[in-house]
């Protein structure tokens, strides 16, 4: 295997030669040595995320987040190595698709990204990981919440939201100690928090009726979740709706209309006006896209910043360099202090228990969650519910 | 949970009324697939896409009518008006520029360009309508009504009663009219039937503006028993509704209905008792395979259908 290489390396210098050539063309000015150019280093960051389909809306908000990062980032002039540095972001289309995620995935390596932020699921996540790790990529994960993700022992992936198993823990214990549920009946969407086109669950909430369950816990997305809550009220159910963070979108309320009332449901983190950046953090995103966050945002926006301060720390953009320091972040960010244990999960991620009430989602409680670092905002202590 | 023989009737019963809505449903627009089959030999794969179309343009009329004060019933009448003025200009357009160029041409071709118009009205509806969910204003109450122990809604039982009301107008129209016998006519054979003074074109033209019109008052219905409209809405309900005409027997009105109740029926029970009768093994995930599987059952023993009469190739 190692005689291929050679050539290919070779190939890739003469690229990268030519490449250099014609850079150096480029300024008026006679070219000095690469260091301290006038033409800044490009560092390009990979976005995945559904952009098209179903999911599309989420897409959306997850690159918006992504691009005030970057934005922000450039307008910084930030220095790397003793280069100026200018961040680029490629997004690509994962169609929520593992397939189309696999291919997204060896476009970003062939294009030599130097980190990778994504995938949204985690069907999309997880086998693209594998080619990350293979390549050396380091990727940070905004909202891949299976556990699996983490658990391939892989160096390369990271994400900054609770995992599905903290997430579930809580769920599960809120919904038997809170809400003292005795039949829980359980919905799975049966992808990976992915694709699913199905809107008509008549015939399977009809069985689920049958079985008078106090509690319907629905692990899917809020486009399924919006018509199953409203097809739930047809059917005459008295049982109300647990979801997990796919369905605890504004979305949601939307598409279930005035069948949305009552119904539960958990997000990693803290809620958008609690997060310690949230309220700056909304008003710049609307400032820029006169949209709501649907979701995501916040956390790519702070995966694509922990990423940079990865690099800032190494004083390097190259993902060997850059990669342990990653691993060793302490970054206060919009969303929470972010650290990650040792598989590449958020260290101490925080969970909050929402309920459906005047069209809105109401915070009941927030379950876990460390300690901000330095500057720990006074808004926190304005959280009633809030145990730690 | 205690046996109840009552509350296992109800379950049954409430699953057969589930399986009437979403068959009357598949049914409504299995007749715009049945109709220009009959008549061309053609599979309009682009139905589906313009039942969403109806659904997406009706609800934007629809919206900005309750948004200026228009009272409910009357905004979705305008809007289900637009949508079957958009619609039918849509099924005419589509049917002069994809499939009238290539009438002679070998049947695979119209196939392929059916296939490529409903891409093309798809991604033109991401482009106009974006890639969001629109929620429905509910305009009739979603209260449910007990009937027999089973919950029934105001939209379902105009879904049926519309479904069957449609296919019976529709037969009175093929079989009882001058237009009809002309149908029928261009249907057996385009060729004398223009020969009889029957203008083949215009007969053409006139079906896909019926099975347009059909399409937008299924996107109407489909949209308000669902609470939403989304651009990718068209292509699973298009697929199901093909396969309820198939199953009933394509180019058959009666059979698009019978094929689209049955597979809503089946489709109701197997994703009801899937998981009771293999002990969770399998779940309701299933439930496309076991209608795809009766599809298949039926298509052995009887290769055109249900109710689908054998034809002759044609010369």
């Amino acid at each position: 295997m190692k005689l291929p290489v050679v050539p290919q390396t070779a190939i890739a210098l003469a690229v990268a030669l030519g490449l250099a050539a014609c850079g150096k063309e480029a300024p008026p000015s006679p070219a000095g040595q690469a260091p301290a150019g006038p033409v800044p280093m490009i560092v390009k960051l990979g976005h995945a995320a559904p952009l098209t389909g179903p999911q599309g809306h989420l897409g959306k908000d997850n690159e918006n987040g992504a691009k005030l990062a970057i934005d922000e980032l450039n307008a910084e002039h930030r220095k790397i190595g003793g280069r100026d540095v200018s961040f680029q972001l490629l997004s690509e289309d994962d169609q929520a698709d593992p397939k189309q995620g696999t291919l997204v995935a060896q476009k970003f390596v062939d294009a030599k990204v130097n980190g990778v932020i994504g995938h949204l699921n985690s069907g999309t996540t997880i086998p693209a990981s594998r080619i990350y790790a293979d390549a050396g990529i380091p990727e940070v994960s905004p909202s891949a919440t299976n556990p699996e993700y983490t658990n391939q022992g892989f160096k390369t992936a990271f994400r900054v939201m609770a995992n599905d198993i903290q997430q579930g823990k809580v769920l599960g214990q809120y919904a038997v100690n809170n809400l003292k549920a005795k039949t829980i009946a359980v919905v799975d969407d049966k992808t990976a928090y992915g694709d699913d086109k199905a809107v008509d669950f008549k015939a399977i909430l009809t069985t689920i009726k049958g079985k008078r369950p106090d509690l319907v816990f629905y692990g899917g997305m809020d486009a399924q979740a919006g018509p199953m809550a409203q097809q739930m009220k047809q059917l005459g159910f008295k049982a109300k709706l647990l979801m997990g963070d796919g369905g605890c979108t504004t979305e949601f309320h939307k598409l279930a209309g005035d069948a949305a009332e009552g119904n539960y449901c958990s997000l990693p983190g803290v809620p958008l006006d609690k997060m310690p950046g949230g309220p700056a953090f909304k008003a710049k995103y609307a400032a820029k896209y006169h949209a709501d966050i649907q979701l995501y945002a916040p956390y790519v926006y702070d995966a694509v910043m922990v990423m940079a301060d990865a690099m800032k720390r190494a004083d390097s953009v190259e993902p060997a360099k850059f990669l342990p320091a990653l691993a060793q972040t302490d970054y206060q960010g919009v969303t929470a202090r972010i650290q990650f244990d040792d598989k590449g999960d958020l260290k101490d991620g925080a969970i909050t228990l929402y309920q459906a009430k005047g069209g809105k989602w109401e915070p009941l409680e927030t379950v876990g969650g460390g300690a901000p670092a330095a500057a720990a905002p006074a808004a926190d202590s304005a959280a009633p519910a809030t145990k730690y | 949970v205690p046996f109840h023989y009552s509350a296992v009737m109800n379950i049954l019963l409430q699953q057969i009324v589930n399986g009437l809505t979403l068959g009357s449903i598949y049914a409504l627009v299995a007749l715009g697939y049945t109709m220009v089959y009959g008549i061309l030999g053609l599979i309009n794969f682009a139905h589906g896409e313009v039942v969403m179309i109806g659904a997406l343009s009706s609800l934007a009329v629809v919206k900005s009518l309750l948004a200026v004060g228009v009272p409910g019933p009357l905004a979705a009448l305008a809007g289900l008006g637009v949508a079957a003025l958009v619609c039918t200009a849509l099924g005419f357009t589509i049917e002069r520029v994809a499939y009238r160029p290539l009438r002679q041409a070998p049947r695979l071709a119209p196939l392929i360009t059916a296939i490529g118009v409903s891409i093309v009205l798809q991604q033109l509806a991401m482009l106009i309508w974006g890639r969001n969910y629109y929620s429905v204003p509910p305009l009739l109450p979603s209260a449910p009504h007990q009937v027999l122990g089973a919950e029934i809604t105001d939209v379902q039982m105009l879904i049926v009663a519309v479904s069957a009301f449609t296919m019976i107008a529709l037969m009175q129209l093929v079989n009882r009219t001058r237009l009809g016998r002309a149908m029928r006519a261009t249907a057996e054979n385009p060729a004398v039937a223009a020969l009889m003074g029957v203008d083949a074109n215009r007969i053409v033209s006139l079906t896909f503006i019926i099975g347009s019109a059909l399409a937008a008052l299924a996107g109407v219905l489909v949209s308000a028993n669902y609470g939403i409209a989304h651009y990718n809405m068209g292509s699973i309900l298009g697929l199901k509704a093909f396969t309820a005409a198939v199953l009933g027997g394509i180019g058959n009105l009666a059979g698009a209905m019978v094929g689209g109740v049955l597979l809503g029926v089946i489709e109701a029970l197997g994703a009801g008792y899937i998981g009771t009768l293999t002990g969770g093994f399998m779940g309701s995930d299933y439930q496309d395979v076991f209608a795809f599987f009766v599809l298949i059952v039926v298509l052995i023993f009887r290769p055109s259908g249900l109710m689908g009469e054998k034809v002759a190739e044609r010369a």
